[in-house]
């Protein structure tokens, strides 16, 4: 068993370049996912996790651009690749899921064409090859009748289908990693228990590795085996799902978890963390939670905690936990 | 697709109903028949018996309705000044025109996509902004300013091509005569192509480019890349595909106008055409022709409309599914 990671994500630091100065979206963040491993990134709209999952294979939308850090994977580092050896990491050994199915798959391309052309893409096989294997990865998301499905367009398909459609392709040349940002997010919440199964069952199937990005912990819990929690750009803790959701460590953490429903009685007040998260042009000195954090200290303004070792298996970003 | 088909010929068909009717209603209104066949030393008695045996006293939509039979078996009545049919009049020149046309479409589609893509995908390169700036210039400019001044440069300045007529020509089969085999008839259409195509290219160029940067900033754009595809690919089959639909849409009525458009360029070129013809029909109170050009020209731009919505169904899935209903 090697015991190299995976996937290595060194100091990855991803800026915007506005007009007055650039932004920082995602601050030197930094984690390892090992062969098979499924690692959730959850945190709030704005905090970087989306960004972090395009910025893997270098997708992330103009005017963002990586400005440092190394992404090692599969011995490789992605950040040094010409684009042409990146466009073969694509869809190849690293595949990407969408938030919203309704708007991924090209409404005027057949499914059968937009599968056929991902296996094409990437390897040297006939078309009949492809369909074939095309037809079996529709079959592994348990979709009936896969012949005539190739030939239907997107629109011929309910949201969840789709969405299926689209963990289909992102098996088609079997991948090492799946990226999903926010998968189940713009289906309904009865689709959403389905495709989250689904998803986890074929990565343990397949031995393929995830990075689940989601807001939403009760989804992290379920799916991935270790959290990182994501907060104005930065990781503030990462560690097993049993310990961060059980036992969280870093202040924002447990805000975040004693704001589930949940953990308030029936007929009571919703728990809140006070204030926003800051706007990236506003996020403040040292730590970035200080002006929301109730336990915050003199030191917490002046200097950015480090992530560091703190309960069992888990890292923090705090100066207050020891 | 039949149902679409059908319901798209069932609307062609009332559209050229109304455009019969509006033509009728002109000739009806405009010229007096009666002056066409008698000469002046018919007595007014005469006139009256004449009118009267040819059911000009009949009411306006009886004639119509008669107007419209012989339409259908392709009589649309007689030029005064030809004296023959005016629709073989019309076919005599509609080569010419119809050539004009053909040649400047083709020079809309072959420059307007490769320019309209590049100037999307880098819309900031020096070479985007140029041709964003002349196809500002193209379109101010009317187009028979543009003709003039292609004549005044390359046929009195340089003296490369032929600044008017249609040059040597080849009648192929059924009479129709092509400027299209003969160098000298190439040479001659370059100018009066380049001249009317100069609305429509920068027309296209924008179009294309405003559309491809919409669709570029698209999810599945972005997900096609994701895939690993080529960027090529990308770009030109889940780019440029569905860029294709509102151009497709404009593009058939621009079509139509092109046709009907190019009066100015025929006359400024003396190009021998549909255009010029009824510019002179306008001049010698030529009703029937007059009506007869815009019956002819009604039920081109209709087909071509008609034909357009088809292929537009054929690239647009979503309206195939519709028709299918």
């Amino acid at each position: 068993m090697d015991r190299q990671p995976l996937l290595s994500v060194r100091d990855l630091e991803i800026r915007f370049r506005m007009r007055h100065g650039d932004l920082t979206a995602v601050n030197r963040v930094s984690f390892d996912l090992a062969r098979g491993d499924r690692l959730g990134i959850v945190g709030e709209s704005g905090a970087g996790k989306s960004v972090t999952g395009f910025g893997i294979l270098n997708l992330v939308s103009k005017p963002g651009y990586i400005a440092g850090g190394r992404l090692l994977f599969e011995g490789r580092e992605l950040t040094a690749l010409p684009e042409e050896d990146l466009r073969q990491i694509r869809g190849n050994r690293i595949s990407m899921i969408f938030q919203d199915p309704m708007m991924t798959l090209n409404p005027v391309l057949t499914i059968g064409t937009q599968m056929v052309e991902t296996i094409l893409a990437h390897r040297a096989i006939s078309r009949a090859e492809a369909t074939a294997i095309a037809l079996d990865r529709i079959r592994k998301v348990a979709i009936p009748s896969p012949q005539k499905r190739l030939q239907q367009y997107p629109h011929e398909f309910s949201g969840g289908m789709r969405q299926r459609i689209v963990i289909a392709i992102a098996l088609l040349n079997s991948p090492a990693l799946i990226i999903a940002d926010e998968p189940t997010t713009a289906l309904d919440v009865t689709i959403q228990a389905d495709i989250l199964e689904l998803l986890l069952g074929l990565c343990q199937s397949e031995k393929m590795g995830l990075i689940l990005i989601t807001h939403d912990l009760a989804v992290v819990s379920q799916v991935a085996e270790r959290i990182a929690v994501m907060y104005a750009g930065t990781i503030v803790e990462i560690g097993p799902t049993a310990q961060v959701a059980g036992n969280p460590q870093h202040p924002y953490t447990r805000g975040l978890l004693g704001a589930l429903p949940q953990r308030v009685p029936r007929g009571g007040r919703l728990n809140q963390i006070p204030g926003m998260m800051p706007t990236l042009t506003r996020v403040p000195e040292g730590c970035p939670f200080s002006n929301r954090c109730t336990l915050c200290e003199e030191v917490c303004r002046r200097r950015v905690p480090p992530l560091e070792p703190k309960a069992a298996g888990c890292l923090a970003a705090c100066h207050l936990l020891d | 697709m039949f149902a679409f088909f059908i319901r798209r010929v069932t609307q062609a068909v009332f559209v050229m109903l109304v455009i019969s009717l509006i033509g009728f209603t002109i000739k009806q209104s405009v010229g007096d028949p009666l002056r066409e066949i008698t000469g002046i030393s018919v007595s007014a008695a005469e006139r009256d018996a004449l009118r009267e045996k040819l059911g000009l006293n009949d009411p306006f939509l009886l004639q119509w309705g008669r107007f419209l039979a012989r339409a259908l078996q392709g009589d649309l009545g007689n030029s005064f000044y030809f004296k023959r049919p005016a629709l073989q009049v019309i076919l005599g020149k509609a080569p010419a025109t119809l050539e004009l046309v053909f040649s400047t479409s083709l020079l809309v589609v072959l420059l307007s996509i490769p320019i309209g893509i590049y100037a999307a995908v880098r819309p900031r390169a020096w070479l985007a902004r140029f041709f964003m700036g002349v196809s500002i210039v193209g379109v101010s400019i009317p187009v028979f300013l543009t003709a003039i001044l292609l004549i005044y440069v390359f046929s009195v300045g340089l003296g490369w091509l032929p600044s008017f007529g249609r040059g040597e020509l080849v009648t192929l089969f059924g009479g129709w005569q092509s400027g299209y085999f003969t160098s000298d008839g190439l040479k001659h259409l370059i100018l009066p192509s380049i001249a009317l195509s100069s609305i429509m290219l920068p027309l296209f160029i924008r179009l294309i480019r405003a559309e491809m940067k919409e669709v570029l900033e698209t999810d599945y754009i972005k997900y096609a890349r994701a895939k690993g595809l080529k960027p090529g690919r990308v770009l030109l089959v889940h780019g440029f595909k569905n860029t294709l639909l509102p151009v497709i849409t404009v593009g058939g009525v621009q079509l139509g106008t092109l046709i009907a458009f190019t009066i100015l360029t025929e006359t400024v070129f003396q190009w021998q055409g549909m255009g010029a013809m009824f510019i002179e029909a306008v001049d010698r109170a030529d009703t029937s022709l007059i009506v007869a050009y815009l019956v002819f020209v009604g039920a081109l731009f209709v087909t071509v409309n008609t034909v357009v919505d088809l292929v537009y169904g054929l690239v647009n899935p979503m309206i195939r599914i519709a028709g299918r209903r």
